[in-house]
């Protein structure tokens, strides 16, 4: 599905500030996997979806989506594999512009928009019936600007955007950092439940390694550009944050990681 | 008294600068680009008619040939930006330099005279009404009609593509659109209204001039500021709305003010500082808002 070959990223070539941000990265990803990535800041997660989403072009190895070498591809053309959700609210939606408007936009993820009108009947109706599953009366409220919502509305929709033209490779980027505890809490919920529902490949970093224990199938640990741990299944199940501290406590410098023990 | 004195020139005028407020809106409203061809290719438009209805060719033609080449000219704009990743100011200013030496170059001196020939207002000179009658309503039609597609077009998938270019780029982006491709689209539609504008008033005016698009990007601005405090921009109909209104404001104020003894001569400077005032006012008073946001500045 998603195959990542020896990537590696330096940014700053040459330089003082010269920063192996990905080290020769190995990663194969099966269709309708879900796997949660951690490590501490820096270790180069955000490079890692940037790389996979074309955002940035690796220095070296392979991305192959479906068997597809995508490697040199620019972000716009990966849009017909890819939808990403940032950590800030305000990068998912175009504030100035309506909630249908915006829905409609993600519709057309990745096809060729023309001049046909851009939020139709049949559109509307099918928005109002998915917006529902958010539970925040957004159903109602269409032709708001999406600028006025709240982050976790914001944020909320920008998931529902995402997922709405079932995307092959979902990524999430600290999706629920931003937001309070509570707003976070819904919207990892509604992730799990939009990804299960759609048996969506997904890749979530997250900083909180209770949500990266408990959600998807198999979790990752990034350290300096490296994958250094990688566990699914059952073994994933069984591990604690406490085994993980105790394993890995001398890497994860991060207080975010070390300080959850909710 | 004044005022109904001022009033046809400034619905003549007023309608028939729309279309460059129009443009305007269309670059540093939408797309958040702050395009500076404008300055050039009105002219542009004036030039390519003048030369093209001296050399015989229908006029009306030669208003659509003025605003093709108004497209290409802000294309250019966008592939200098998008292409060669020259900031978007400069690129504008290039473009805008050159044009001078093209519309020269167009029009084989600085000025020609349309006043004997046939343009799309020979028909309305010997009407039983006097002339602004008709050449109002014409510039009404235009401008609404330009106005109504320019909405439609907003509308439609690749106009909000083109929207949400200017409003979150990197989210359109990750939504499969080539937002380089989108800049330099919206680039030139925008100088092609601008282009069709010159072409209109050139013939309006009778002569086309080397130096009728100087201050035009500034008395634009100043249009759309004063039509967005008249006509609150919550959608893309009252955007538009906005700078129509606006547009015929602007001439308002300018016409009162140079009845009421305002320098011609000054008329560039009292408009930079009506621009000033409304884009300062907000940041003298320590508000964010009404800040124009721009891409690529
Ligand atoms: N655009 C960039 N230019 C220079 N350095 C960068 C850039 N993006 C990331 N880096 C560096 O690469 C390393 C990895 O960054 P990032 O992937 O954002 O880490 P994470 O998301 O895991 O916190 C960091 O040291 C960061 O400073
Ligand atoms: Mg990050």
């Amino acid at each position: 599905m998603l195959e990542l070959e020896n990537v590696i990223k330096v940014f700053n070539r040459g330089t003082q500030d010269e920063k192996r941000a990905l080290d020769g990265i190995d990663l194969v990803v099966e269709k309708g996997d879900f796997v949660t990535i951690i490590g501490s800041n820096g270790a180069g997660k955000s490079t890692l979806l940037n790389v996979i989403a074309g955002t940035h072009q690796p220095d070296e190895g392979h991305v192959r989506i479906n068997g597809r070498d995508v490697t040199r591809w620019p972000d716009y053309r990966l849009a017909c594999y890819i939808a990403r959700v940032f950590q800030d609210p305000t990068m998912g939606t175009a504030g100035a512009m309506t909630i249908e408007e915006n829905l409609a936009l993600a519709e057309r993820r990745g096809k060729r928009r023309g001049l046909q009108w851009g939020v139709t009947a049949a559109y509307r109706r099918r928005f109002r019936e998915i917006l529902k599953i958010l539970d925040l009366g957004l159903e109602d409220r269409l032709k708001l600007a999406t600028g006025l919502l709240s982050g976790g509305q914001r944020q909320s929709l920008t998931l529902l955007m995402a997922t709405l033209s079932l995307p092959k490779v979902l990524l999430l980027d600290e999706h629920t950092a931003a937001l309070d505890p509570r707003t976070a809490e819904k919207v990892t919920l509604l992730t799990d439940q939009i990804v299960r529902e759609n048996n969506l490949t997904t890749l979530m970093v997250t900083h909180n390694m209770n949500q990266a224990l408990k959600h998807g199938n198999r979790m990752i640990m990034l350290h300096q550009g490296r994958i250094q741990m990688d566990v699914r299944g059952e073994e994933k199940k069984n591990l604690t944050v406490a085994e993980l501290i105790a394993k890995f406590g001398k890497t994860l410098k991060d207080e975010t990681l070390l300080s959850c023990d909710s | 008294m004044i005022i109904l004195n001022v009033l046809p020139m400034t619905l003549e005028q007023g309608l028939a600068y729309a279309l460059v407020a129009l443009g305007i809106a269309l670059t540093f409203r939408v797309l958040a680009f702050p395009d500076l061809t404008v300055d050039g290719s009105f002219p542009l438009g004036g030039a390519v008619a003048a030369r093209l209805i001296v050399a015989g060719v229908d006029p009306v033609l030669a208003a659509a040939a003025a605003t093709l080449a108004g497209f290409v000219a802000g294309s250019l704009t966008g592939l200098l930006n998008t292409r060669l990743k020259i900031n978007s100011l400069l690129a504008g200013i290039l473009m805008m330099t050159i044009l001078y030496s093209v519309n020269l170059r167009i029009m084989g001196r600085a000025n020609i005279q349309l006043l004997d020939r046939p343009t799309v207002f020979s028909a309305m000179e010997n009407m039983d009404v006097t002339r602004y009658v008709p050449v109002i309503l014409f510039f009404f039609v235009v401008t609404m009609a330009v106005k109504i597609l320019l909405d439609l077009f907003l509308h439609t998938q690749y106009g909000m593509a083109l929207r949400a270019t200017g409003d979150n780029e990197d989210m359109i982006r990750s939504l499969g659109v080539n937002t380089d491709n989108a800049t330099v689209f919206g680039l030139g539609l925008s100088n092609a209204m601008v282009s069709l504008s010159g072409a209109l008033v050139a013939q309006d005016q009778g002569f086309s001039d080397v130096g009728m698009g100087i201050g035009m990007i500034v008395a634009g601005l100043a249009s759309i500021i004063i039509g967005e405090a008249l006509v609150k921009p919550k959608s893309v109909f009252r955007l538009s709305l906005a700078a129509v209104v606006g547009s015929v404001a602007y001439r308002f104020i300018i016409s009162l003010g140079l009845r009421l003894g305002l320098a011609p001569t000054d008329l560039k400077m009292a408009t930079g500082f009506m621009v000033i005032v409304a884009l300062g006012i907000p940041a003298i008073r320590g508000k964010r808002e009404g800040k124009i946001h721009l891409r690529g500045v």
